[in-house]
């Protein structure tokens, strides 16, 4: 169960590195930015030619403890600790694995909920709008200073899998082997859609105080929690979510005639989103679910995605859920097709779920086949085995 | 949409291969006999792999695959071999010219849609092509037709008119006619028997037509 009292950065388990000191991390938006930290975790161990190191990117409201025994936060298992561990997937007796806190986050990467070095306070809406180029090149720079030239696997589901696209198409050279998983090229209408529902929800809390709260001592919790539940539904899907709640009352034999969660579904999704106001900064929210919104690989190639990947060596393992509607296939598809038309190693698979979005972080022995394969196959011919 | 599947083994009915010992499907050994080490091959209706798999042990080549059935794709990949789902009919234009040394066609090309937009465009992403088909003109499908006046049907094509993906049969005569049509150069070709080898009567004469119950040819472009 979450424990809600707020670590401060420091007491956070794991490393964090300040970088952009001299050199500082040009954002898309200008804004030359820095210095600013970056949290991450390390498993496993690298080898003498650094040629083992996987990077696994983490979705929207993820974070660097991938495969910790327990999250400092939620006193839960890493999130994917059914593909990275010792003997998993990803093995870290065999990879070193990195995972980083994403800029703009709220586990101790610099983030809209950190203090801002010029005013001494939160920097609130004064942090810059970021990117899912930022946080790839905010990653680059964690990757340099660790002496890193290329990565064996950049591996990560949902806005993990925009970094990994990210990653092969700004630093071709560096990536020998990528997985996107359950993620697109380009965020959809439909995706921008809700992420505007949720930012609105947000904004429309007046504990939000147009972005102060953290001065104001307040948090924005109802408005996050309605954001988090609508978000929630989408990373689902109407066969799950029948099959585990259906219809079934919560807790009473009969409908109360009144606006009580009733239902279980109801239960449910207010269990979704107070847990997640535990752990989660709502701007960090506004701000990554903006880079979300704003990624799309082809726009500066004037929708011709064939380009972004041109001349790349990387070996790539496209992976999609049947019943994801929030990334279809049909978006996995085209990007595959764009791989082929550039002549790149692509494999596309589809699997078969009905876990909806969400099925990437799921036991999923179909998916988990797959990615093991890929990851092996691209390991030998690495020449890791 | 066009099959293109892993049924082709069970049409042809002929013994799969043992996985550890690295032997293949006989039809599908001659077939990796035409392909030349270190070359960059696209198997179109890989199936589950074996070919490819067997191209990648075997001959180093760059091997990638185009698979209908989900389930072919995903034991493709887990074998580390890069295969996407998709389908001949319409999933071949995204590949560039030239991109192959190889384009393997190997018992799809009657499953397809349009054969001849098929057979153009796996000349136009592999220097050469290499493709395998069910003769139609063999003695026994001749025999259904003109005795039985049922259409044929046989351990190697098992499936009824009414449910079979093959939908446009070719004869080997057939083939060559739309090779010439199509101003194709036949660098090789060859017909197999029931079990899949090879059976010497010469390319693709009258006899081998009677004969051979499929055929399989290495084509390239002219010029």
């Amino acid at each position: 169960m979450s424990i809600s009292a707020p670590l401060s950065r420091r007491a956070l388990p794991g490393h964090q590195i300040v970088l952009g000191e001299t050199d500082k991390l040009r954002l898309d938006s200008g804004v030359d930015f820095g210095p600013f930290t970056l949290a991450y975790q390390t498993y496993g161990a690298l080898n003498a030619n650094k040629s083992n190191a996987v990077l696994v990117c983490h979705a929207l409201t993820g974070d660097q403890y991938v495969a910790d025994d327990v999250h400092p936060i939620t006193g839960k298992e890493g999130w994917w600790r059914a593909i990275v561990g010792p003997g998993k997937i990803i093995d870290t007796e065999k990879y070193f694995v990195i995972c980083t806190n994403v800029i703009g986050g709220c586990l101790g990467s610099t983030g809209p909920k950190e203090t801002n070095p010029e005013t001494g306070k939160p920097w609130g809406l004064d942090f810059p709008v970021i990117t899912i180029a930022d946080m790839v090149r905010a990653q680059a720079m964690l990757i340099d200073h660790m002496g890193i030239d290329t990565l064996f696997a950049v591996i990560g589901g949902s806005m993990g899998g925009m970094q990994v696209l990210e990653w092969c198409k700004s630093f071709p050279d560096r990536v020998f082997a990528a997985a996107p998983i359950a993620t697109s090229y380009r965020h959809s209408a439909q995706n921008i859609a809700f992420h505007e529902v949720g930012r609105q929800a947000v904004m429309a809390d007046p504990d939000w105080c147009g972005g102060n709260y953290l001065l104001e001592g307040k948090k924005p919790a109802r408005g996050l929690a309605v954001a988090r539940m609508t978000a929630h539904i989408t990373y689902l899907s109407e066969p799950v979510l029948h099959r585990k709640f259906g219809r079934k009352l919560q807790n009473r034999g009969a409908i109360t005639y009144s606006f009580d969660h009733d239902f279980q579904v109801e239960s449910y999704l207010r269990h979704q989103g107070k847990s997640f106001v535990d752990r989660f900064d709502a701007n960090s929210y506004l701000y990554i679910t903006r880079a979300m919104d704003y990624f799309d690989l082809s726009v500066e190639f004037d929708g011709r995605l064939a380009e972004a990947f041109r001349g790349s060596n990387t070996r790539f393992c496209i992976i999609s859920f049947s019943s994801d509607w929030c990334f279809t296939t049909a978006e996995s598809r085209r990007l595959a097709h764009a791989l082929n038309a550039a002549s790149c190693n692509v494999s596309c698979v589809e699997i078969e779920s009905d876990k909806g979005h969400d099925a990437f972080l799921l036991d999923e022995p179909d998916f988990h086949m797959v990615l093991s394969g890929f990851i092996q196959g691209a390991a030998e011919a690495r020449g890791l085995n | 949409m066009t099959q293109i599947s892993s049924q082709t083994a069970a049409q042809n009915g002929t013994a799969t291969a043992t996985a550890p010992s690295d032997r293949i499907r006989v039809d599908l050994q001659l077939i990796a006999d035409m392909v030349e080490p270190g070359t960059r091959v696209l198997d179109i209706g890989c199936g589950d792999g074996e070919l490819l798999g067997y191209l990648k042990r075997t001959k180093k080549v760059d091997g990638r695959g185009l698979e209908l059935s989900n389930e072919g794709v995903r034991n493709c990949v887990a074998q580390g071999l890069p295969v996407m789902q998709g389908d001949a009919d319409r999933d071949l234009h995204d590949y560039p010219n030239d991109a192959f040394d190889y384009a393997i066609l190997s018992q799809t090309l009657q499953a397809t849609n349009r054969p001849r937009e098929v057979l153009a465009e796996l000349l136009r992403i592999g220097r050469k092509a290499i493709v395998s088909f069910p003769n139609f003109g063999h003695w026994r499908a001749r025999f259904d037709l003109m005795f039985h006046g049922r259409m044929p049907q046989n351990p190697n094509l098992p499936i009824m008119w009414y449910e079979t993906p093959n939908i446009h049969f070719c004869t080997v005569r057939d083939f060559v006619a739309l090779c010439k049509d199509m101003d194709l150069i036949i660098e090789r070709s060859m017909v197999l028997n029931e079990s899949g080898s090879k059976v010497s009567l010469g390319s693709h004469s009258n006899l081998a037509n009677f004969f051979g119950n499929q055929a399989l040819f290495m084509l390239s472009k002219k010029g």
